[in-house]
């Protein structure tokens, strides 16, 4: 293999090639980030958007134009320039360390993300606990928005911060609980397990026509597919991003947490935010869309059964294997643009819909999920894998049943209609 | 000068790990005593957790070490701080006394402490000679293995009780449910 000559160099170096080759992508590609978000943005908000830095005029008086690609270059360099304020009254040990603490869970969370095939290269440690990982991390990135709340001698950063604390704490839940269940599925903790789980046939039906050349995505079976639903929005809470933006809310708190901070202390908060986004939109696509695969398709059994096609399923195998670094990247960009559609869509909640949107809807459902995904793998081992799917149905009807009893003996409250009219249309009319 | 002097056990990159993270905890777990702001002392306890998880890794024991950031590091230290910053408990101004007499009092109950930890543990200690857990050790498999298995009535029992607390602390809580 051409991989060889790696596995003789040593292992400190290695470990240092493995880090850098997942760092410094997510590094470089935090200011193209912010650039797509603001462009998208601004597309979906009818309007144009930073569209002036790097466009170049040439002698003859013509311009070409780049999109405004350096906008956030520029962007940089101009909080670099800013004066740092500290305010008086901070407490200035706190105050210093708390970006740092939390830009450190953004990159740590990519430490058991897999990004290809290859095994010397990625993940950062194979290590038997990939899942729990994540989990561990992404519980360190409150420490961050509390102390800087705290640190500022600021209420309403102190206010941001215990929101944050608040809102992380319970949406930690319900994202335990949705990766729970992959982690039954799958059987293992591992990253790269779960990436070779998703690689067998769906649901295990190996007999059924059309569907046995497709593979396993989670994403794909009924009970991955809610826990998807829970892991994306838990993962847009987590982030901190809207519409879960509360912790920073700008009509109540000025700017929440990082109200009292100034250039790069605050740019490195903003550098936090979106390097965390990225690495969760990987353990979504690791989890629950395939890991590094292309498409969901099972390549070396279509091969085997079609073999006057050989060829064909043979260059997309390669381009499968070889480009697969590529498909991550997409996969990640796809999930990037639906949290900045989320932004532009859904306006903020308010703080109790929050909390009940959390604890009365997305862990219960999580917990239910939990029940049927253990029925599932039961049923399929005993019985085989159509019996699995048959339990999965009859799993949801009990429950949705259970659900529906509940709501009968314990309807929810009727909420006064309140309609308010701006302009009257009649008026208008006329 | 160093000529005759020979270490009692050599120097391996793993103890020069062990090292460094055991000062690190040992120093935050001195600051969480000395520190007279609330708020430090308790950054300094989720120094000491998250080292001591580092630690643990080191061992081999990669579940023991996650389960100590996700339950203590993620979960209850955030809580404290939480506690903390509500009820914004700054530096107290402390009356300085000239004689306490609690302090020696205290320092002679902990060396006491000390003395019958130290009894318990150095000896047992001291036969062991392996540096690392065996490969597979405290794996999640051999976890749940033994917890389904072996231990599943105290583990059955224990889920009940953390049931039986929060049904509990629900009811203190609420007035109306």
């Amino acid at each position: 293999m051409i991989w060889d000559w790696f596995i003789h160099i040593h292992p400190v170096a290695q470990a240092l090639i493995r880090v850098l080759l997942i760092v410094l992508p997510i590094l470089i590609l935090v200011p193209g980030m912010i650039w797509w978000e603001r462009r998208l943005l601004s597309w979906m908000q009818d309007r144009i958007g930073p569209n002036r830095v790097a466009t170049l005029t040439l002698k003859n008086g013509k311009k070409i134009s780049f999109w405004g690609l350096l906008q956030p270059i520029a962007d940089g360099v101009k909080l670099f320039l800013k004066e740092d304020i500290t305010p008086a009254a901070a407490d200035k040990a706190i105050y210093f360390i708390a970006p740092a603490l939390a830009l450190f869970p953004a990159f740590a969370l990519s430490g058991t993300l897999p990004w290809g095939p290859i095994k010397e290269l990625t993940p950062i440690a194979d290590v038997n606990i990939g899942v729990l990982y994540v989990m561990a991390i992404s519980s360190l990135g409150v420490y961050g928005v509390v102390l800087a709340g705290y640190s500022g001698n600021n209420k309403y950063s102190l206010m941001g911060g215990l929101r944050a604390s608040a809102q992380l704490i319970s949406y930690e839940l319900a994202m335990g609980m949705s990766l729970a269940c992959m982690v039954l599925a799958t059987g293992s903790l591992r990253m790269t397990d779960m990436v070779k789980d998703q690689e067998g046939p769906l649901l295990g039906l190996a007999n059924v026509p059309v569907v046995n050349a497709i593979q396993n995505w989670h994403a794909f079976t009924p009970f991955g597919f809610i826990s998807m639903v829970i892991f994306m929005v838990c993962m847009v809470a987590e982030t901190n991003r809207a519409p879960f933006d509360l912790p920073e809310a700008e009509n109540e708190l000025i700017a929440g947490y990082h109200t009292e901070y100034s250039s790069m202390k605050f740019a490195v908060f903003f550098m936090g935010e979106y390097a965390a986004m990225f690495t969760f939109a990987g353990v979504l696509s690791v989890v629950f869309f395939g890991g590094y695969h292309m498409l969901p398709i099972r390549w070396e059994f279509l091969s085997g059964t079609n073999p006057q096609f050989a060829s064909l399923i043979g260059f997309f195998r390669g381009m499968d294997y070889w480009l697969a670094p590529i498909w991550f990247l997409t996969k990640c960009v796809v999930f990037l643009s639906a949290f900045i559609w989320l932004r532009a869509t859904l306006p903020r909640l308010r703080y109790d819909q929050l909390m009940s949107l959390g604890w009365k809807s997305l862990l219960p459902a999580a917990l239910a999920n939990f029940l049927v995904v253990t029925t599932w793998i039961f049923c399929n081992q005993m019985y085989g894998p159509v019996a699995g799917l048959g339990s999965v149905l009859v799993g949801a009807l009990v429950i949705l049943g259970i659900y529906r009893g509940v709501k009968k003996v314990y309807p929810s409250p009727v909420y006064e209609d309140r309609t308010i009219t701006l302009v009257d249309p009649a008026k208008a009319a006329g | 000068m160093l000529e005759g002097f020979s270490l009692p056990f050599p120097i391996t990159p793993q103890l020069g790990v062990f090292a460094l993270l055991a000062s690190i905890a040992a120093i935050a777990s001195v600051g969480v005593v000395f520190f007279q702001d609330a708020i430090r002392s308790a950054l300094c306890l989720v120094i000491n957790f998250f080292v001591l998880a580092f630690l643990y890794f080191s061992l081999n024991a990669e579940m023991l070490g996650i389960t100590q950031i996700v339950v203590y590091t993620g979960a209850i230290m955030v809580l404290f701080l939480f506690v903390i910053m509500l009820l914004a408990l700054g530096s107290q101004k402390l009356v300085k006394e000239k004689l306490d007499p609690k302090k020696f009092i205290g320092l002679g109950l902990g060396v006491v402490m000390a003395g019958a930890v130290a009894s318990q543990i150095v000896l047992p200690l001291a036969k062991i000679t392996a540096i690392r857990a065996p490969d597979k050790f405290g794996s999640p498999q051999a976890i749940g293995y033994t917890l389904m298995s072996q231990y599943v009535y105290p583990f059955e029992i224990a889920s009940v009780l953390l049931m039986v607390g929060i049904v509990g602390s629900i009811l203190l809580a609420k007035r109306r449910i």
